[in-house]
């Protein structure tokens, strides 16, 4: 149908085609000034809304600022006590942070893989229920995450956790999960956990499924025997852009899910800091102590610290 | 069917996928255990809500739970419709307007000859690594300074630009082979009719998985209701919802929260189970570079 049109207007317009091709042409070229047009909504709004508070953010962290009076410009000063006076930063966040950081990010991104890559050995039925399955929690919004772990954490006898310890024989008396600094942190890395199957893990069960197969017969052709094999020498391989893509998002993730602390406990700080994160620093200077210029360091510390992990990432899975 | 060693992507069921099953399935327990106890839970009636020992499943399910929160809702001066009215508008919007503006940034970036592209796009790939809390501050001075505050732009304009959606539209349209554009170009389409008629029918998936990107990521937010509204109508659902659990630790509560939760969730729920193979099919093409 297409074509017969295309045809019919060829033949009808010969003598005219050389003219009208050099208009289209031209027309071309003068569009060649048009991608700024098309590029200039979102350019607009990620200047303003995501390039200038950056640029604002390093600003600031070199000043004094309280959000009422004008800032006062401070240098390095707020760095310096970050290094030297904060001593809760010191003692509880980063410590804290690190290790969330390292459990809940290395941890959930092999996780995802080994789901991903378990989830590509099914059939298609039971893959697409259970993907759904590993997904949903991701989807939960903060308010149902406080719930249903609040609630199965609660500190009563008639919370599940406990009540299901109890009758096992494990305690005998109810456990203030929440609020007791042993366990909140461990609390926190399990729910991290549990919601960590993000976009990466879409990515990677995306990524495994579209190997070429015939690497796979080659493979086999060369001698290799058995999964394990395989997924050493083709499956990662091949798959680098989707492990590359689900690394800089579990780390993004890990270090942006800071909420979690205060939200299972209810308070920030969390009881004796001892589910601080950054993220939680960073809210308790910039909106409960109103010491923005404070805060602005922190950001700062916190994006050069994500920039570093997802640099030696890009490292790890860019093709050499 | 000898030679293929691989059991990626099988047909049928065979017994060497059962050891897969022993390890996937306990964990689908795990991951699903919350998920069906906020189903459970909104459903329960007060006793069940509080029995001893702590019951899992609903025996005697009711909508009790469902009545107290619209109640309370419109107790609270606001009804309950304004904020879902809000959060409609609001992520309507944003889902939109942000897979328009990046599919025409991703379309330049991907198919034209400019200066400045490459550093647009590796800028653009950056600030994919960046932490919302990070730059809240600032943002909230940019409201400020635009003079935005307590409108839905508010709400909507500091969302649109998602460096995530942009990448991966632009990978995508990588794929459209150039020649297509160019016939388009020798037949005297405008520019702007080769992005309506071409590039978009064709990345399609793309644009679903953007557009859920975009859905999880407004729908949840409580940061612009927080920090760039002041007047109690102009708030979202999500808001809503949870300063109701943070608020209310009566004895009642517990059941408002399970279904404020469940509200919050199935959305996200609905719309991934529809856009699901699309999202899958997207995903697999975007490769990073």
């Amino acid at each position: 149908m297409q074509k017969a049109d295309h045809l019919g207007e060829a033949v009808v317009e010969i003598k005219t085609e050389p003219p009208m091709l050099q208009k289209h042409l031209q027309k071309a070229k003068r569009i060649n000034k048009t991608p700024y047009l098309f590029l200039l909504p979102y350019l607009l709004l990620f200047l303003l809304f995501i390039i200038i508070p950056i640029v604002m953010a390093i600003y600031l962290s070199f000043t004094n600022f309280n959000t009422i009076e004008r800032p006062e410009f401070i240098g390095f000063l707020n760095y310096l006590n970050l290094l030297t006076q904060d001593e809760i930063f010191m003692q509880y966040v980063l410590p804290n942070t690190v290790l969330f950081a390292l459990i809940v990010g290395p941890g959930g991104y092999i996780l995802a893989f080994l789901l991903a890559w378990s989830l590509a050995q099914l059939t298609r039925l039971p893959r697409m229920i259970l993907a759904l399955i590993f997904y949903s929690p991701s989807m939960t919004s903060g308010v149902a995450m406080a719930v249903v772990w609040t609630i199965i954490f609660s500190g009563n006898q008639a919370g599940y956790a406990n009540s299901l310890l109890m009758r096992w024989g494990i305690i005998t008396e109810p456990l203030i999960f929440l609020q007791d600094t042993r366990y909140i942190l461990l609390i926190m890395i399990v729910v991290a956990l549990w919601s960590s199957m993000g976009v990466g893990f879409l990515a990677m069960l995306a990524g495994v499924l579209n190997v070429d197969e015939t690497l796979y017969e080659a493979g086999a052709i060369d001698g290799i025997k058995n999964r394990l094999q395989e997924l050493i020498y083709i499956t990662i391989p091949s798959m680098k852009p989707q492990m590359l893509f689900g690394a800089v998002m579990a780390i993004v993730n890990t270090f942006a899910t800071g909420i979690i602390g205060v939200q299972l406990t209810g308070s920030n700080p969390t009881p004796n800091y001892a589910g601080q994160l950054i993220v939680n620093h960073i809210e308790d200077y910039g909106f409960i102590r109103f010491e923005m210029g404070y805060a602005a360091a922190l950001s700062v510390v916190l994006l050069l610290i994500i920039y570093v992990f997802a640099h030696i990432s890009k490292k790890l899975f860019s093709e050499t | 069917m000898a030679l293929k060693a691989s059991g990626a992507n099988p047909k049928k069921f065979h017994k060497s996928q059962v050891k897969f099953y022993l390890f996937l399935l306990p964990f689908a327990v795990f991951m699903l255990l919350p998920i069906l106890f906020i189903f459970n839970h909104a459903f329960k009636p007060l006793d069940e809500l509080y029995a001893f020992p702590p019951r899992f499943f609903v025996y005697k399910p009711t909508f009790d739970n469902f009545t107290n929160l619209f109640e309370l809702a419109n107790a609270s001066g606001i009804p309950m419709s304004r904020y879902v009215f809000n959060s409609l508008i609001v992520t309507f919007s944003v889902v939109f307007l942000s897979v328009v503006i990046s599919t025409m940034a991703g379309y330049v970036l991907s198919k034209k000859n400019f200066k400045g592209k490459k550093a647009i796009f590796e800028i653009n790939n950056a600030a994919l690594m960046f932490v919302p809390i990070a730059v809240i501050i600032p943002r909230f001075l940019t409201v400020t300074i635009l003079g935005i505050e307590d409108t839905f732009f508010a709400h909507i304009l500091p969302l649109l630009a998602m460096p995530v959606g942009l990448f991966l539209l632009k990978q995508f349209i990588d794929q459209i082979p150039d020649s297509l554009i160019e016939a388009a170009i020798i037949d005297g389409a405008s520019e702007f009719k080769i992005y309506l008629k071409i590039i978009l029918p064709l990345i399609k998936p793309a644009i679903a998985t953007a557009a859920i990107l975009a859905f999880q990521l407004v729908w949840n937010n409580i940061e612009t209701s927080i920090l760039f509204t002041t007047s109690e109508n102009m708030r979202t659902l999500a808001f809503f919802m949870n300063t109701l659990v943070a608020n209310t630790n009566v004895v009642v509560g517990q059941g408002m929260a399970a279904v404020a939760s469940l509200i919050m969730f199935v959305p996200n729920l609905i719309l991934f189970i529809i856009l699901q193979s699309m999202v899958m099919n997207t995903m697999s093409h975007s490769g990073l570079k």
